[in-house]
C-alpha cells in the first residue's frame, strides 16, 4: 500500500465529531415543557393563596398550641394501638411483597412478551391509582370494621406499588448471566429463579422494607374508618377536642416511626 | 462424525451485516480458533450455534451434532434440550455474581437432571462432589464458598468453564475467552481447554482477537472479516504476511506486538505450578 493510500484510508476511518443538535434541541425542549406545564397547574391548584401563610399564621399557631402539653396519662393503651397499627403494616408488607414477585417479573420487558407484561401492568396501576382508603371503605363493606380491612386495603395497594419498583429492578439487570443460564440448557423459570432473582435481591428487600416503613404511616391513617390501630383512637380524640392526649399520641407516632426507620436502614445494609 | 453444520447463515444488525452466508463444517474432536479484527463477526457466529442469536430468515440451517438448532431463521422447539449438549464460555466470565463459585458450577446441571429439581436447587452429593471436582481440575478448589462477584477474571473465567465440564456437553464455544484477561491468565485458559479439547474429546470452538494464540494451540483456523470467512485451514499457514493481506490496516490489531514464543512448550518461570491434572 503506498503512502497516500494509507493516508486516505486513515481519513476516512476518522470522522469528525459533530455537535449532536437534535439532542441538545431534546433537553431545551423538556425544560420547556415543564415551565409551562407548572405555570399551567398554577390556578388550578390555587397556588396564589400562598400569602395566606403569611398573613393567617397565627390562627395555626392558636390550633397548634391546643397540643402543646401532651397528656401521656394513658400511654400503655397509646402503645398497645400502636403495635396494632405496626402489626397490620407488617401483614399487609409481607402479603404485597410474596405476591409482588410474581406479578413483578411478570410485568418486567424483558422477561415476559408484550402480551402478558400490558394487561398485568394495568392491573398493578390500578391497585396502585387507588388510594388504600378506599380500598379499606371497600373491605369495612365486606368483612367488617377493624384491623383486617385494614390489612387487606395496604396489602392490595402495596402489591401494586412494589410490583412496579420490583419490575423496574427485574429491567435493570446484567442479562449476561441469564444468558449463561439459558446456555446450559435451563428453563425459563430456572432463568428467572437462578438469573434473575440473585441480582435483584438486595433491591427487592430494600423495597420491601421501605414500604414496610410507608405503611406504618399508612396505616395509622386508615384509622380514620375504623380499621383499628392507634389511628383510630386519634380521631377519636381530634374529633372530640382532646389535644393534649391526640398530641402524645403523635409524638409516640412519630418515635416510633423513626425507630422502624432506623431499624430498616441497618437491616437494608445487610442485605446490599 | 460432524460437530458443527453451517449452511448459508446470514445475519444483519440493522444496516450492518455481521454474517454473510456463511456456510462452516467442524468434525468431532477438533480444536478450531475463530478468527478476526473486532466486529468481523466472531461473536455473532458463536451466538448462532448454540442459538442465542437466530439468523435471517432463508434457506439457512445450523445442525449441531446431526440435529438442526435452527433453520431458517426459527429455533427449533427443542433448541432447550440441544443446550445441554453445548457449552458456552464468554468473554465477560458470565457468572451469577452474588451466588458463591460453587453454586454457579451446579448450574451447569441444570440441563441434565429434573426439571423440579433443578428449579428447586437441590442438587444431590454426588454433583456437589462433581462441581468440586471440576473446580479442582480448573486449579481453584479453595474459593467454591466464595462469592464469585470476588474472584479475579482469570479465576471467574476458570469457574465458568467449570461449570461447562459439570454440563458434560460435547462442544464447547468458547467467545473471545481470554479478551478481557492479563496474559498469563489467557495462557492459562488457552491451556485448559486445549486440555479439555485432547483428554475429553470435546469439540472445541474459540474465537480470538489474536492469532498468536490460535497458532499456539488450535491446529485449524477460521478467519473472518466482514461476516464472510476468508480462510480456513491449518493455523500454521495462517503467516503474518498473509493476515496483512486478508485485513489490510486492520491486522494491526490482529499480532500481538511480542510474539509468544512459538515452541509448544510454554514458558512457566515466573508462574507457579497451579494445575497438575495436565501439567
Amino acid at each position: 500500500m503506498d503512502q497516500t493510500a494509507k493516508t486516505a484510508t486513515a481519513q476516512a476511518a476518522r470522522p469528525e465529531v459533530e455537535r449532536d443538535w437534535s439532542r441538545s434541541a431534546w433537553t431545551w425542549a423538556s425544560w420547556i415543557t415543564l415551565g409551562i406545564l407548572l405555570i399551567w397547574s398554577w390556578s388550578p391548584a390555587e397556588m396564589f393563596r400562598w400569602t395566606f401563610l403569611v398573613s393567617d399564621a397565627g390562627n395555626m399557631a392558636e390550633y397548634a398550641s391546643g397540643f402543646a402539653r401532651p397528656d401521656f396519662s394513658q400511654w400503655r393503651y397509646y402503645i398497645d394501638e400502636m403495635l396494632v397499627t405496626i402489626q397490620i403494616a407488617l401483614w399487609g408488607t409481607f402479603l404485597a411483597a410474596v405476591v409482588a414477585v410474581p406479578f413483578g417479573i411478570l410485568s418486567a420487558r424483558n422477561i415476559a412478551p408484550w402480551y402478558v407484561v400490558q394487561p398485568v401492568r394495568r392491573l398493578m396501576d390500578a391497585c396502585r391509582s387507588i388510594h388504600e382508603l378506599v380500598f379499606a371503605v371497600l373491605f369495612v363493606v365486606a368483612v367488617g370494621l377493624g384491623p383486617f380491612a385494614g390489612v387487606m386495603a395496604l396489602f392490595v395497594h402495596t402489591t401494586g406499588i412494589l410490583a412496579k419498583l420490583f419490575s423496574e429492578a427485574v429491567e435493570a439487570i446484567d442479562a449476561r448471566p441469564v444468558e449463561a443460564i439459558r446456555a446450559t440448557g435451563a428453563s425459563r423459570l430456572q432463568e428467572v429463579v437462578f438469573g434473575v432473582v440473585p441480582q435483584v435481591m438486595p433491591l427487592w428487600m430494600s423495597y420491601a422494607l421501605y414500604r414496610f416503613e410507608s405503611n406504618v404511616r399508612a396505616a395509622t391513617v386508615l384509622g380514620v374508618i375504623g380499621a383499628g390501630g392507634i389511628g383510630q383512637v386519634l380521631f377519636e380524640s381530634i374529633r372530640g377536642f382532646y389535644y393534649p392526649q391526640a398530641s402524645a399520641m403523635l409524638i409516640i407516632m412519630l418515635v416510633t416511626v423513626s425507630l422502624i426507620d432506623l431499624l430498616s436502614q441497618q437491616l437494608r445494609k445487610l442485605f446490599l | 462424525m460432524t460437530a458443527i453444520s453451517i449452511r448459508n447463515l446470514s445475519k444483519s444488525f440493522g444496516k450492518k451485516r455481521a454474517l454473510d452466508n456463511v456456510s462452516l463444517d467442524i468434525q468431532r474432536g477438533e480444536m478450531v480458533a475463530l478468527i478476526g479484527a473486532s466486529g468481523s463477526g466472531k461473536s455473532t457466529l458463536i451466538r448462532h450455534i448454540c442459538g442465542l442469536e437466530i439468523g435471517q430468515a432463508g434457506q439457512s440451517t445450523v445442525e449441531v451434532l446431526g440435529s438442526s438448532i435452527q433453520h431458517g431463521g426459527r429455533l427449533a422447539t427443542k433448541a432447550r434440550d440441544m443446550r445441554r449438549n453445548i457449552g458456552v464460555v464468554f468473554q465477560q466470565f458470565n457468572l451469577v455474581g452474588r451466588l458463591s463459585v460453587l453454586s454457579n458450577v451446579l448450574l451447569g446441571n441444570l440441563g441434565r437432571i429434573p426439571v423440579w429439581r433443578g428449579t428447586l436447587g437441590w442438587f444431590t452429593a454426588e454433583e456437589k462432589k462433581a462441581a468440586r471436582a471440576a473446580l479442582a481440575r480448573v486449579g481453584i478448589p479453595e474459593v467454591a464458598w466464595q462469592r464469585a462477584s470476588t474472584l479475579s477474571g482469570g479465576q471467574q473465567q476458570r469457574a465458568a468453564i467449570a461449570r461447562t465440564l459439570v454440563q458434560r456437553s460435547n462442544i464447547l464455544l468458547a467467545d473471545e475467552p481470554i479478551a478481557s484477561l492479563d496474559p498469563s491468565s489467557a495462557r492459562r485458559i488457552m491451556e485448559i481447554l486445549a486440555a479439555v479439547n485432547r483428554e475429553e474429546n470435546i469439540t472445541c470452538v474459540v474465537s480470538l482477537h489474536q492469532v498468536e494464540y490460535a497458532r499456539r494451540y488450535c491446529p485449524r483456523t477460521v478467519a473472518l472479516r466482514d461476516g464472510r470467512i476468508v480462510f480456513d485451514g491449518p493455523s500454521s499457514e495462517l503467516t503474518n504476511p498473509m493476515l496483512v493481506e486478508l485485513y489490510g490496516a486492520n491486522s494491526e490489531e490482529l499480532i500481538l506486538p511480542e510474539a509468544l514464543p512459538q515452541p509448544a512448550k510454554p514458558k512457566r518461570v515466573a508462574e507457579p505450578e497451579r494445575v497438575p491434572a495436565f501439567a
